[in-house]
Order: structure tokens, then C-alpha cells, then sequence
């Protein structure tokens, strides 16, 4: 007997160091492997939107918290001007902020944008350890190491929290997580303190991303589901009632928020839900104090009354309109053709579009296959916490068949699902692989093995672990390839192949933003499409028209209608705007694909949704045979236009590729249509190394009597 | 409606005679906050929600405690012991502390 327990006390060691190892190797792989970008380019912020949080970070540590609260931004939308403090979540900057607080606290003199660049994959290394923490609640603790281990390396997370990509989602992701951690121990345990950590990572999630709402909604579907296959117990309405009035009030203090948890129509079923929690426990409260045909009675008086408040209720906040109707994002995710048809800036977004098939599997690889397995595991053995994770795979999974940025969400629980199905599977078969002599583990495992191995020979055991490994070690190269490949480049800096094989680098948006930077009076107004607008404050320090937060449809919409009328037309409008100089991206010299000349259609499409654009129509800037193209056969009215004349200025007289007439477009294959022409309005200003940013000054009005 | 008197009037005999006397401190608290409840909500429909932050934080402060305070009974309810595995009242006190601190902070905060 001692020996035996000092044996079992040993091995326990031994297993809590191999935990303890797994973890870690998880955690740092998912920290090295997302620093791809670093190692070939530099310690740079990537594309647009981590530019404004840089931006704002910067500003945070510099002005303090009070000043970045009651912060009004005058150098973005002019002239309207934002108010950032109230329209954004801050979470991802005061993560930062406090951090960077922290290493200059222990003398560690980093600099504010690399705590920015290198945030995102520390968040992913605690999403690794979250991840395992929520997969053993659920399951085991094999299944958790396994979902860990898969997490770390998931192209599909991967893509938003890359060294550099300084966005919301990065930390967001670790905070659904944890939330859901604490739900689950607040489930099962009916601790107060649990659902009262649940309702501050909650706090922190709201404070991070606008798809909190995603996570209201999903939990108290789950409390649904328990109700409705009478799981509902004291517990789950400790852990619900807490988290919602704590979660609720918490979730107010984020100023974007504001009233919404009690107004909007998306935080309904939470408040339903909390309703319908009360009604339960009281009834069983009742119940469990009377005998039957006296609870009748009462149950029916009581369902009467209920229910004639609750329609009274309704049809009072219905008249008065206090529940605001669905935003147009949230009707997008119900409907994926209604943002198409109804608003042309939510559909220009190339990740608000639905998500291919192809897609799934580039981003997700086995674990497509091994998440229903996974489900089917989850239903074998249903429980309170499983049916959480069920919810959460189906309804995740149409949700990242709607739009391709909610891939993100669906990516850790296929990770999950898929690490439970890994592990049931490895434990049931590398059972049978051992010989039966030595079966002298622990009797409690003995006889849970016993169940599930229904006689599997040796062999074929052996052959399916193998098998296993092999799909299991391919998983791995396929995550390491996409990501060096498909997730690692800024954006901001382009890199090519040139014909002998070397790496150019392109980095012209820098050189022309440090242009404008050095050039430009203090106060000069910049037009750009909105794409620009983030970068354009946060590098040349300029103020601009529109940037990518698109709050004010109208006002982008005029900017397009600039880019899409003649030059007289575009000098009205920017002498409306006040605009000094604008600032085309253009292609055509290097073959860069996403350039303004291809984002045209939609600056034709945006200018013409509103009232002042009404004369601009798509139909117009299509060839007669029906298609946009830039050559002699392109209509007459995008050969004119200003943005067509801004783009192709001067390219006529260019070589770009053997063999091909000048001004030969190496994006669109073709030769520019209108070669020599003057600009009246504007004059060129710069024009970078590789013609990839041109500067445009506006010119002033012409003097009297010339 | 006879019914309905007979059978409430066994309830509230049921329930004078039949439960401890710590859960009835907790039932007294929560009527008292069930009260404060009904006096905002009354006080909001006859004046109006006019510093709505206010009036949200002042609801929802008591909508918390009385649901805090429900949790309180059901941890500390020995009928419940089987249900709430390994939480002893005095545990379940300690938590319905701690979160009453965090929503204080908050209601506080948000009140204006």
C-alpha cells in the first residue's frame, strides 16, 4: 500500500510536469510563430486600423487617461472633427498603456510602439493557456492540452494577431475565452465568486470589442437550452442572474456603449432571459413549498398576470420607441445578402463578405473534419458545460459562414472540439496498442478504459495513432506555411520577387507619408479614399477628410463623388472641402492589385448612394461591352475622371514591361487609354520610387481677368 | 378566487412555521429591497428617467442586491447543500461580499 501511493504520488509529479511543459511549449510557439513579419521585415504596425489604436496608444501615454477620455480629434473627418474618447473601445489601449506603465516601472525602457507590435501574440500565448483551462473544465485535461496545443499554431486566429496587426480582435479573442471559462466554473460550482469573474472578463471583453454582443447572446442562449431540457438548477441561476446585472452595469461604463445593454434590440434576449430566470426559480421555489393541485391554482394565476404585464410592457416601449431597431451590421450577420443590397460601405469591406469554402479549410485545415466528430463526442456525454460548447461550434460556425473576419470566433472552438475528439480517440486506441500485461495503472482509469476499448486488435490500433500523428504533424506544417505565407506581411511595406530571385521591398507609402510629413504646411487637409485615412494621420500627422471609421456616410460618399467626377466638377467640391492636397494609391507601375483604380467601382457606387451623388451612376463608367476597363474602350466618363487623370498622369510616356507599348497597365494588362493630357485643377506634387502613391496639390483659384 | 385565498393562506402558514430563522433575516432584507425597487420604478413612471444614468445605476444597484441576496438563501438554504458542493454559507457570505464591493465601485462611478 505505501508503495503504491508513493508510486501514484510520483507519477502524479511527472504528469503535472509534463502538463507543465506541454503548456509552456504551447505558449511560446504561439508567441514565435506569429513573429514571422518581424524577422523579415522590421518591428512595424501593420495595415490600417492598427494605426489609429498606435496612434491612440501613443496619445494615452502621452496626455494620460483624463485627456484621452475627453479627447476630440480635430485632424480626422474634417471638418466635422471625431470624438474618439466616445467612440471607440478602449481596452486594447489601456492594455497597452498599463503595460507599457509596467515595464518602465521595473526599468525595462521600451518603446511604446513595440509593446503595440508585439501585444497581439502575447495576448495569443494567453489564449493558449485560457484555451486549456476552459477544454479541461469541459472535458479533460488531455483534451485541453491537445486544444491548446492546436490554438497556438490555427491559421484562423493567426491572421488577426501577427506581430504588428495591433487590432481589437487580438486581445478580444482572449477575453471571450476567459470569459467563457469563468461561466463554465460558475456553472458548474453556482459560486458567486465565480460569476462575478465571469462578469469582469466580460467588463473587459465589452471594453475591447464590438463582438461582445456575440457573447450575450450565446450565453444566455445557453441558459435557454437548460431550461429547456430541464437542466435548470439553483446554480446555473447564481451564475446567470450575477453575471447579467453585474455584467450589465459594468458594460455601461464603456461611453461607446452607453444605454445600449437596455435599449438596443441585441441585448434583449439577455434581459428575456434574466426575466425568465426569475419566473423559473420562483416557481420552483413555490412548487418545492406546496402540494400539487394547490400549485396548479396558483401557477395559473400567477401565468395569467405575468404574461398580461409583460405584453402591456412590450406594447408601451414599442410605442414609445425605446428599443432602437437592429443596427445594419447585426442585420448583415442574419441576412448575408441584406448589407449587399442596403449599404454599399459595409459591403466593400473584403472581410464583411461570406466566406468561401476554400477559406475554411485554408484557415482551419483538419479540424474542419475533426469538429463534428468533436460535437458527436459532446452529445455522447451531454452535461451542463458540453451543451455550452455545442451552442457555441453551431452558432460560431454560421456566423463564419457569414462574414470572413468571424472566422476569428470560430477558430477556438473548432480548436476545442477538435482536441476533445484528438484526445478520446488517442486515449481509447494507444490503450489497446499496449500489451495487456501491463494494465496496473490506476483502477479508476482501468475501468473508463475498459468501457471504450471494445477490443481493438494491437495492429490496427497501432495503425490509426499513426495515422493520427501523420494528419496531426501535417496540421502543423500546413499552420507554419499559411502563416509565413498568407499572414505575415504588413501591408505596409511590400516585398516582390524580382526575375533573379532576390526580395525587393517597397516602401513607398513610408516615403510618401514622411513627404507629406516634412513638406506640408501644419494644417494642410489631405484627401484620400477612406482606407487611407488611419495611416495618413498616424504617419504624415495631416488632417483628412475620411478615414476607416466610417461613421459619416454622407461625407465619404462626397469624397467619392469628387474622385468620380471631371476635373471642373472635383475642383467644386474640393473647393467645398477645403482640400489642399490628394492622395491617389496606384498600382499600375509595380502590380499592386489593391489600388484606388480597383477600388473604383466602389467609390462610384458609395458617391452615388446618397441625395448630392444622385448623377453619378454605375452604368456609366463601364465599357459598351459591359465591363470596367481602362483601355481605348473604356467610357468616355471614368477616362475623364478625376480619378482616372490622377492615376495615369504622366504614365503614358513609361515603360513598365518588355515588350509592351508604354503606359502598359501591369494590374489591369492592358494600355491606358488616355495618354496625353494636362491637369487644370491640380498640379502634381510627389510621386514615390515605384509610383505606388502619387501627391496631388489643388490648385488655387485663378486670378482675376487671366 | 376562494382558491386562491385558501391556498396562499397554506403557503404562508408553510412558510412561518416551516423555515429557519436565518433565511427569514435574508427573506425581511429582500423585502426591504424589493420595496426600494418598487419606490424608484414608481418615482421613475410618475417624474420621468430624466438623469437616466442615474436612475439606471439606482435600479440596477438594487436589482443586483436583490439578486445577490437570492443567491445568498439559495447557497445558505440547507435544502440546497446537495446542489452547491462544497460552498458552506460562510463561503457563500464571503463571495456576496466581494461582489457587492465591485458593484458598489461601479454604481458609484456611473451614478454621476
Amino acid at each position: 500500500m505505501d508503495t503504491s501511493t508513493k508510486l501514484n504520488g510520483g507519477l502524479q509529479k511527472q504528469e503535472h510536469l509534463v502538463k507543465l511543459g506541454i503548456l509552456t511549449i504551447a505558449a511560446i510557439l504561439s508567441f514565435s510563430t506569429r513573429l514571422f513579419s518581424v524577422l523579415r521585415f522590421e518591428s512595424v504596425i501593420h495595415e490600417f486600423d492598427p494605426y489609429f489604436n498606435y496612434r491612440t496608444t501613443r496619445f494615452l501615454t502621452e496626455e494620460g487617461f483624463y485627456n484621452f477620455h475627453n479627447w476630440f480629434d480635430e485632424r480626422a473627418w474634417y471638418p466635422l472633427g471625431r470624438i474618439i474618447g466616445g467612440t471607440i473601445y478602449p481596452g486594447l489601449m489601456i492594455t497597452s498603456g498599463v503595460l507599457y506603465r509596467l515595464m518602465w516601472l521595473v526599468n525595462i525602457t521600451i518603446d511604446i510602439r513595440n509593446v503595440c507590435v508585439f501585444l497581439a501574440p502575447f495576448f495569443s500565448s494567453l489564449t493558449t493557456i485560457v484555451t486549456y483551462l476552459l477544454t479541461k473544465e469541459i472535458h479533460s485535461v488531455g483534451a485541453g492540452l491537445v486544444a491548446a496545443a492546436m490554438i497556438s499554431i490555427v491559421p484562423g486566429y493567426i491572421s488577426r494577431s501577427v506581430a504588428g496587426s495591433y487590432d481589437n480582435e487580438g486581445i478580444a479573442i482572449f477575453c471571450m475565452l476567459l470569459t467563457y471559462y469563468f461561466w463554465i466554473k460558475a456553472v458548474k460550482t453556482g459560486a458567486i465568486l465565480w460569476s462575478t469573474m465571469a462578469a469582469l472578463a466580460y467588463f473587459y471583453m465589452v471594453s475591447s470589442w464590438g463582438g461582445y454582443v456575440f457573447l450575450i447572446n450565446l450565453i444566455p442562449l445557453h441558459v435557454l437550452a437548460l431550461m429547456a431540457t430541464g437542466r435548470f438548477s439553483h446554480r446555473i441561476y447564481v451564475a446567470y442572474s450575477i453575471l447579467y446585472c453585474v455584467g450589465t452595469i459594468l458594460s455601461m461604463q464603456i461611453s461607446f456603449v452607453g444605454f445600449q445593454p437596455v435599449q438596443s434590440s441585441e441585448h434583449m434576449l439577455a434581459l428575456g432571459v434574466f426575466g425568465l430566470c426569475q419566473i423559473h426559480s420562483f416557481v420552483d421555489y413555490i412548487r418545492s413549498k406546496m402540494s400539487k393541485e394547490y400549485f396548479e391554482i396558483l401557477f395559473r394565476a400567477l401565468v395569467t398576470t405575468v404574461l398580461s404585464i409583460a405584453t402591456l410592457v412590450g406594447i408601451i416601449l414599442t410605442i414609445t420607441g425605446k428599443v432602437s431597431p437592429w443596427t445594419g451590421r447585426f442585420y448583415s450577420l442574419l441576412d448575408p445578402s441584406y448589407a449587399k443590397n442596403h449599404i454599399p460601405i459595409i459591403a466593400s469591406v473584403s472581410e464583411h463578405q461570406p466566406t468561401s469554402w476554400s477559406s475554411f479549410y485554408f484557415d482551419l485545415q483538419i479540424l474542419v473534419f475533426l469538429f463534428p466528430a468533436g460535437l458527436y463526442f459532446c452529445f455522447s456525454k451531454l452535461s451542463d458545460a458540453n451543451i455550452f460548447i455545442i451552442l457555441y461550434g453551431i452558432t460560431s460556425i454560421y456566423f463564419a459562414g457569414v462574414m470572413v473576419r468571424l472566422m476569428l470566433v470560430l477558430a477556438p472552438v473548432m480548436c476545442i472540439l477538435s482536441g476533445i475528439t484528438v484526445s478520446h480517440l488517442l486515449t481509447k486506441y494507444i490503450k489497446s496498442v499496449d500489451s495487456p500485461a501491463e494494465k496496473k495503472i490506476d483502477p479508476k482509469k482501468l475501468r473508463k478504459f475498459e468501457q471504450q476499448s471494445g477490443g481493438v486488435k494491437s495492429e490496427v490500433a497501432l495503425a490509426f495513432v499513426f495515422v493520427l500523428t501523420f494528419l496531426l504533424i501535417s496540421y502543423t506544417f500546413h499552420c507554419t506555411w499559411v502563416t509565413s505565407e498568407a499572414y505575415s506581411s504588413p501591408s505596409i511595406v511590400l516585398s516582390a520577387r524580382s526575375h533573379d530571385g532576390g526580395r525587393i521591398i517597397f516602401d513607398d507609402f513610408r516615403e510618401a507619408y514622411y513627404w507629406l510629413k516634412m513638406n506640408t504646411p501644419e494644417d494642410a487637409r489631405i484627401m484620400s479614399w477612406w482606407d487611407y485615412g488611419y495611416q495618413i494621420t498616424a504617419m504624415a500627422n495631416r488632417t483628412i477628410l475620411v478615414d476607416n471609421n466610417t461613421w459619416n456616410n454622407t461625407h465619404i460618399s462626397r469624397v467619392g463623388q469628387a474622385m468620380a467626377s471631371t476635373e471642373e466638377k472635383a475642383y467644386e467640391i474640393m473647393r467645398e472641402l477645403d482640400v489642399d492636397y490628394v492622395l491617389v494609391i496606384f498600382g499600375g507601375l509595380t502590380g499592386y492589385s489593391s489600388d484606388d483604380i480597383n477600388k473604383f467601382l466602389w467609390m462610384v457606387r458609395i458617391g452615388g448612394s446618397t441625395d448630392r451623388g444622385a448623377h453619378i451612376k454605375e452604368t456609366d463608367y463601364y465599357a459598351p461591352s459591359g465591363d470596367f476597363r481602362v483601355d481605348k474602350e473604356g467610357s468616355p466618363t471614368l477616362l475623364n475622371c478625376l480619378m482616372y487623370k490622377m492615376c495615369y498622369y504622366r504614365f503614358g510616356q513609361v515603360y513598365t514591361e518588355g515588350g509592351k507599348p508604354p503606359g502598359y497597365d501591369r494590374v489591369r494588362a492592358a494600355e491606358v487609354g488616355n495618354k496625353d493630357f494636362e491637369l487644370d485643377v491640380i498640379e502634381e506634387a510627389y510621386t514615390t520610387e515605384h509610383w505606388l502613391v502619387r501627391i496631388y496639390k489643388v490648385k488655387d483659384l485663378r486670378n482675376r481677368g487671366v | 378566487m376562494t382558491n386562491i385565498n385558501v391556498v396562499l393562506n397554506k403557503f404562508y402558514d408553510e412558510y412561518v412555521n416551516n423555515t429557519p430563522k436565518k433565511l427569514k433575516i435574508i427573506d425581511a432584507y429582500l423585502f426591504y429591497i424589493l420595496l426600494t425597487g418598487i419606490i424608484q420604478f414608481v418615482y421613475c413612471c410618475l417624474v420621468g428617467s430624466f438623469p437616466f444614468n442615474s436612475f439606471l445605476s439606482g435600479f440596477i444597484s438594487t436589482v443586483s442586491c436583490f439578486i445577490l441576496g437570492v443567491c445568498l438563501r439559495l447557497q445558505a438554504n440547507p435544502q440546497n447543500k446537495s446542489q452547491f458542493y462544497g460552498i458552506s454559507p460562510e463561503r457563500g457570505f464571503a463571495d456576496f461580499i466581494l461582489a457587492h464591493i465591485i458593484l458598489h465601485i461601479v454604481v458609484m462611478n456611473f451614478i454621476g
